[in-house]
């Protein structure tokens, strides 16, 4: 079953009102705040806390709260080179984060290993974890990042929740 | 196995409970895992503590978490291929760390001498800015770790504006791979002095605005005075460099004692700090700013005009005009892309002033395009070998002022 | 803060580097060759590597190298001996550089260690010892420092491809157990979701189950996806825990 991806006024009840599906409500709640569960492991961290900053602003989209805590946050960004010795600790963390959660694989090296084809790269992030969005660049300016998190709202917003519900009870 | 450091409490109570505890080395420790991942350290540093109560017995330190076969991929690039991997280093400051590198390929290869001022001069504007920028970040988070929030906004706001410069002169805000071997990629733009002089300007302003933030702060002095004391004899032993070592009396720059490129032109003053402990260093960060900002002033003063690469088809690109038709130069071209620059068969050893320490180049070549054997001295790797001396008789929220007052970068430390 | 902080290191006291490095080699002429100079860098070979400690000690209080800035190693690969060591010394007193080199074979694949001399060595070694693989006599903890303990190769030797080998992924990158680890309070890494993971919905007595039970699923993952991608899958091997 398919979500309407807008929150439409069905009707207006009372004037201020608004009648519309369970599933965009609940995905426009969760797409407008998603924190991030900031994974910065070497250059890509530093263009994500300046992404964090006050020129580039990620709090516009709600993502400010860059909690260091996995049980708070709902999109890892694994921004930087992921090694093998440290893809165990990257997925465990990802293990621990509560449904529902993304990945935003930031970043040539997250996305594909990018120019570190050695024996302690691990090539690319999505051989562990389930990415939804990739990003290129090294490292990719903030507004590639701030596109990527829109990008990854649009997909939030066209997720069936109610689906999901039905499969866990 | 750990050695307990005798630890003076004032409580006669927890004095007699230590006194017992003595006897019983095992069972009464608690182990705690800080890191990789952490917001604190800076990077993905792991650091297992053995704690007694708050204080901490005995620190392992342990790295390898960013380690990406730098070396080893040397050993399969051109020089000039490898200067990309060269910026992803020490990634708060990625012109030193071209400038570094291309410099000791020039020392293997002989050339040093031949390189223009004008590209001399700006490699020392590069350098410096790349100081500024590194210090910024390192007193933006220590702060933000420590507690002060709005000193890393305040800074990373500067960091914009030399990012600003650093994509108009090369074309990436950070990670610039902009120096060649016998020059720089390209000339400086026209305008780029005055929006540096402007630069200089507002940078200083906003140090003062961060100092009146930080020095004279009772929770900052309360959390890094006293913490973290290094002697000057340890740092020597350990290697220490950078300002971790002139934050323990160690008057050693290798700006002043190795001069390279124009810094013997050049007027500036070494900081050097006396109690060896996180607030010095911090004190020192902020005067190495101030004198970067004074390098850069006169740097700016004294650009010579000239060309910026050694007039050398086989080291340097040939203009294009004349590799499209001229055979020398395509020849020159086609060589030097295909197989590398030519360096003769030695070994140098060439360090650089980085603004965390002295990183260092150690290159075997045997001869041709690429190196046999490509040793990159990171000058974070052995300021974190003094972590498990310094660590134990700290409490453990002190470990995160230290961690922050070392401001070392583990894509460095890991290579 | 003073500028001239306890000790002053800009006036250096007047030796030349190849002076430094004749009286060293005057102290142990059997075993340091003759100064080599080569882009204005002075490297002493030292034929025999056991004297190491020796004439590391004597460079340092007799003529002031009180800082060791690096040591390397070289795989010589296809020579005998196989691998080098080259120790960077500098001298803060003085301001001058020397190099020495000293070769370890294959065979013996040993060095008497340095970190009685400067204990900066002490990483350094660790490092030797997990790139190239060659021992430290006498070192106070020599285990891998960049790769994760029980990684099978020593990588910067030429015999080793740049992109890997095939090996097993690290448990936990720490050979003693994890603190913590296995107790109530942790998760299972792993679980299909985040009720399965939880600590507290767990039985201890049925995590062994629920163990195999996993390490089947992954296993069945493994058979269906075929060969798994690049050196070192990094579900490859994983046992249950303890």
């Amino acid at each position: 079953m398919h979500a309407q991806t807008e929150i439409g006024y069905n009707s207006k009840v009372e004037g201020d009102v608004v009648v519309t599906r369970l599933d965009a409500a609940i995905n426009w709640f969760r797409k407008n705040s998603l924190w991030p569960m900031p994974m910065g492991l070497a250059c890509c961290a530093i263009e994500l806390m300046a992404t964090g900053a006050s020129r580039f602003d990620i709090s516009r989209f709600g993502a400010e709260v860059m909690r260091f805590s996995p049980r708070q946050s709902d999109v890892m960004i694994v921004a930087g080179t992921v090694t093998y010795k440290m893809a165990l600790a990257v997925k465990r963390i990802y293990d621990q984060m509560a449904e529902p959660k993304w990945v935003i694989a930031m970043g040539a090296c997250a996305s594909t290993g990018g120019m570190y084809r050695s024996y302690a790269v691990l090539q690319g992030v999505d051989h562990i974890l389930p990415v939804d969005v990739y990003i290129a660049g090294c490292p990719p300016r903030p507004e590639a990042l701030l596109d990527a998190l829109i990008k990854l709202q649009n997909k939030v917003a066209k997720e069936p929740v109610l689906a999901t519900w039905k499969k866990v009870a | 196995m750990a050695e307990l450091r005798e630890i003076e409490l004032p409580d006669a109570g927890a004095r007699i409970a230590q006194a017992e505890e003595l006897q019983d080395l095992h069972g009464e420790k608690m182990v705690l895992n800080m890191g990789p991942s952490h917001p604190a350290t800076h990077g993905v540093l792991r650091i297992v503590l053995e704690l007694d109560g708050e204080i901490i017995t005995k620190a392992t330190p342990e790295i390898g978490y960013l380690h990406r076969g730098d070396e080893k991929i040397a050993e399969n690039m051109t020089f000039t291929q490898f200067i990309p991997y060269t910026d992803r280093l020490d990634y708060l400051a990625p012109l030193a760390n071209n400038v570094a590198y291309v410099m000791a390929v020039e020392k293997l290869m002989g050339i040093s001498q031949q390189v223009p001022p004008r590209c001399q001069f700006i490699r020392v504007i590069c350098a410096e800015l790349a100081r500024v920028s590194s210090h910024l970040l390192g007193l933006g988070s220590y702060a933000m770790d420590v507690g002060a929030m709005t000193v890393f906004l305040h800074t990373f706001t500067e960091r914009e504006k030399i990012y600003n410069l650093c994509e108009s002169l090369t074309g990436a805000r950070f990670t610039t791979s902009y120096t060649r071997i016998g020059g720089l990629a390209r000339d400086l733009p026209p305008g780029w002095t005055d929006q540096l002089r402007k630069f200089c300007n507002e940078v200083v302003v906003d140090l003062d605005e961060t100092e009146t933030l930080l020095t004279r702060n009772r929770i900052f002095v309360d959390r890094t005075q006293g913490v973290g004391v290094i002697s000057g004899e340890e740092a020597i032993d350990y290697g220490l460099s950078g300002p971790n070592l002139r934050g323990s009396g160690i008057e050693h720059d290798l700006r002043k004692a190795q001069p390279y490129l124009v810094y013997d032109q050049l007027e500036f003053e070494v900081p050097v700090g006396t109690a060896g402990d996180c607030y010095d260093r911090y004190l020192l960060r902020i005067e190495e700013m101030r004198q970067s900002v004074r390098l850069l002033h006169q740097c700016l003063d004294k650009l010579p005009g000239g060309p910026v690469n050694v007039p050398d088809g086989k080291i340097v690109l040939p203009p294009k005009d004349r590799v499209l038709t001229k055979m020398e130069e395509l020849i020159h071209h086609f060589i030097n892309v295909t197989q590398g620059v030519n360096a003769p068969a030695g070994e140098i050893y060439f360090g650089h002033e980085n603004p965390k320490g002295e990183l260092g180049f150690y290159i075997n070549s045997k001869g041709g395009g690429t190196p046999y054997r490509l040793k990159i001295r990171s000058p974070s790797f052995v300021n974190l070998s003094i972590l498990p001396k310094l660590l134990p008789g700290h409490m453990v929220s002190d470990v995160v002022a230290i961690l922050g007052s070392f401001d070392f970068v583990m894509g460095e430390c890991d290579r | 803060m003073e500028k001239s902080g306890l000790i002053s290191l800009l006036t250096l006291t007047p030796v030349t580097a190849l002076e430094l490095a004749q009286s060293l080699k005057a102290k142990f002429s059997d075993v340091v060759s003759d100064p080599a100079e080569f882009r204005g860098e002075l490297t002493l070979k030292i034929s025999d590597a056991e004297r190491l400690p020796g004439i590391c000690a004597v460079a340092k209080k007799d003529l002031g190298f009180d800082y060791l800035v690096d040591i390397t190693s070289i795989d010589n690969y296809g020579d005998d001996p196989r691998f080098t060591l080259v120790y960077h010394l500098y001298g803060y007193g003085h301001g001058r550089y020397l190099r020495l080199k000293a070769d370890v074979s294959e065979e013996k694949g040993e060095a008497p260690t340095v970190t009685g001399v400067w204990r900066t060595a002490d990483w350094h070694e660790r490092e030797i010892y997990d790139m190239m693989g060659v021992r430290f006599r006498g070192h106070p903890d020599l285990r891998r420092i960049i790769m994760w303990p029980g990684y099978p190769y020593y990588p910067l030797r030429k015999d080793f491809p740049l992109a890997g080998r095939q090996s097993d992924a690290p448990e936990v990158a720490f050979s003693e157990p994890a603190p913590l680890a296995g107790g109530p309070f942790v998760t299972i890494a792993g679980g299909k979701d985040t009720i399965s993971r939880e600590p507290r919905v767990r039985i201890p007595e049925t995590d062994a189950i629920e163990m195999n039970a996993r390490v089947e699923r992954r296993q069945d993952l493994k058979g269906a996806r075929g060969q798994a991608h690049g050196p070192g899958p990094i579900d490859k091997g994983r046992k249950g825990a303890g």
